[in-house]
């Protein structure tokens, strides 16, 4: 029964945390009581699940005991008399001792959390800023783990939410949803977010620090999230997609002995072929919408790239990388279109383009020179292979990338 | 809300102006004045001087410390700016991206710190 309890509770954590705090958040104007009462309502399940039984709708539970918490406080603080009327008007206490199944579903705005994303998102704010308020306040990650999760002390990672909340208060930055003119930059800034959560997540090796890893399954479950709220919006639908394609592969990512597996070489048995499934619907999806955007062309790329290997076209992939390049020209987005040519017409066309990205495009890109040994050689030029493969070791960040680059390199000059 | 709109520019682009550029730029800030003021937005501003003019004053020991120039030098210069009332920073920001010199230079948007 407990570990039902705890599993309850867990779960309702997951799904509920971000909607309990966005409508605190609404009613109170408050974000640090905010949080604290939602954390008060998670402890309560706790408390009153094991003996009360699970309610038959968590969420309501949980808000309406955030909800009465904040009344008590703000009354025992006596702020003031006109706001704690104002909470008080909208939350009807419920009988004690009775598990609050009271008509929450009526005031419960479902845009709260998606005010609360555009808010966190805000451009207002830095962008590092941006990222920790919406693991704390939406995924409803401590401290602590955003701390771990991105390196720095914890006394850095709180002075930062706490300046972070301090501005959007006296800055006056709104909780809502951006007018229409303001709507698409606005939803950029939110999707950079949640890729940027997706890809510190992504590229932690599995294992070595579990908390890093989780940010995928974060991302992903906020793009949801987004999806829900923003169901005509492609590029969400987009970025949702592209992570859920990476992140079907993550198992055959690396081998039991953490060494990089090159997705040519990966075992396509370990994808998730749930996700892809839901990608290929996201991406679907998005595509009806008729507004292609980065997003949906890398979600078709990912696509390509966990289909079977026989029937993987790189004439499209190349394709896609041009349309990509036309729609945001980086030198990253040009290397991977090198990558795709020299698949579709031969590693002499890949080079070609290869030389085409100025040095200092992307210097200290440990895959440039990654991508030119491959081609090299492919071209059976083995000595500047090698010589190029030594060249993207010495920029490698990570420990697995430098052996593999190492392994490369000895193959090449063996 | 209150904001303090602060514009800020490159001077000696000003000062090099022409005779019609300038007197463009003068129609353009009355536009934008007068519409903001119809909308109820306005409460207050002016245009500044150029820094050229600018004294700085210090008390240091009980001592009036008066010297030439601005209290920073930067590339920019503060050349004039707007109180506003908004409903939040999203009105002061689209407020403040209406101003002329926006397309010029920047314009620093500052939360009155009410008392």
């Amino acid at each position: 029964m407990t570990a039902e309890v705890e599993a309850a509770v867990a779960d309702a954590f997951h799904a509920e945390w971000g909607r309990v705090v966005a409508t605190l958040v609404r009613l109170t104007g408050d974000w640090d009581l905010a949080e604290e009462c939602a954390q008060d309502a998670f402890a309560t399940a706790l408390e009153r699940w094991p003996g009360d039984g699970i309610p038959r709708r968590p969420g309501a539970w949980l808000t309406t005991v955030a909800r009465n918490r904040a009344v008590d406080r703000v009354r025992r603080a006596r702020v003031g008399a006109s706001k704690e009327q104002a909470i008080a008007t909208v939350a009807p206490q419920p009988e004690p001792g009775e598990p609050g199944e009271s008509d929450l579903g009526e005031d419960e705005v479902p845009d709260d959390r998606l005010r609360l994303m555009f808010t966190c998102c805000h451009p207002a704010l830095s962008f590092e800023a941006q990222v920790a308020l919406t693991l704390r306040t939406l995924a409803g990650m401590t401290t602590t783990d955003i701390a771990r999760a991105f390196l720095v002390p914890e006394a850095t990672m709180a002075q930062r939410l706490v300046r972070a909340k301090r501005k959007i208060r006296h800055a006056g930055i709104p909780f809502a949803v951006p007018p229409a003119h303001q709507l698409v930059e606005r939803t950029a800034a939110v999707l950079a977010v949640l890729y940027l959560l997706f890809n510190e997540g992504y590229s932690a090796s599995s294992g070595a620090d579990l908390v890093r890893r989780g940010l995928t399954t974060e991302a992903i479950r906020l793009g949801r999230i987004l999806c829900t709220l923003m169901p005509d919006e492609p590029e969400a639908l987009g970025l949702l997609a592209l992570m859920l394609f990476h992140d079907a592969r993550s198992a055959a990512r690396v081998d039991s002995a953490g060494d990089i597996v090159v997705l040519s070489e990966q075992d396509r048995s370990l994808f998730d072929g749930a996700a892809i499934a839901e990608g290929h619907e996201r991406l679907a999806g998005a595509l009806r919408l008729g507004h292609p955007g980065p997003f949906q062309v890398q979600a078709a790329i990912a696509a390509c790239h966990v289909g079977a290997p026989d029937e993987k076209d790189w004439d499209e992939i190349a394709m896609l990388y041009d349309r990509l390049y036309e729609m945001s020209p980086s030198a990253v987005v040009a290397l991977n279109r090198a990558v795709a040519v020299s698949m579709a017409e031969g590693p002499g066309a890949g080079l070609a383009l290869l030389e085409l990205i100025a040095p200092n495009g992307l210097p200290d890109y440990h895959l440039l020179p990654a991508a030119r040994g491959d081609m090299l050689r492919r071209l059976g030029r083995r000595s500047e292979a090698a010589e190029a493969y030594r060249e993207a070791h010495d920029l490698a960040g990570t420990d697995a990338e430098r052996r593999y680059l190492e392994r490369r390199r000895r193959e090449a000059s063996a | 809300m209150r904001y303090l709109l602060l514009i800020a520019g490159n001077e000696s682009q000003m000062q090099s102006a022409t005779a019609e550029q300038g007197e463009a730029m003068t129609n353009e800030y009355a536009e934008f004045g007068k519409t903001m003021a119809e909308r109820g937005v306005l409460q207050g501003g002016e245009r500044l001087r150029f820094t050229s003019d600018a004294t700085t004053v210090r008390v240091r020991n009980g001592e009036v410390l008066a010297t030439d120039g601005p209290f920073a030098e930067t590339k920019e210069q503060l050349g004039g700016y707007y109180v506003v009332e908004c409903k939040d920073l999203d009105e002061a920001i689209e407020v403040a991206s209406k101003i002329p010199g926006a397309r010029t230079g920047s314009i620093e948007v500052r939360p009155i710190w009410e008392m």
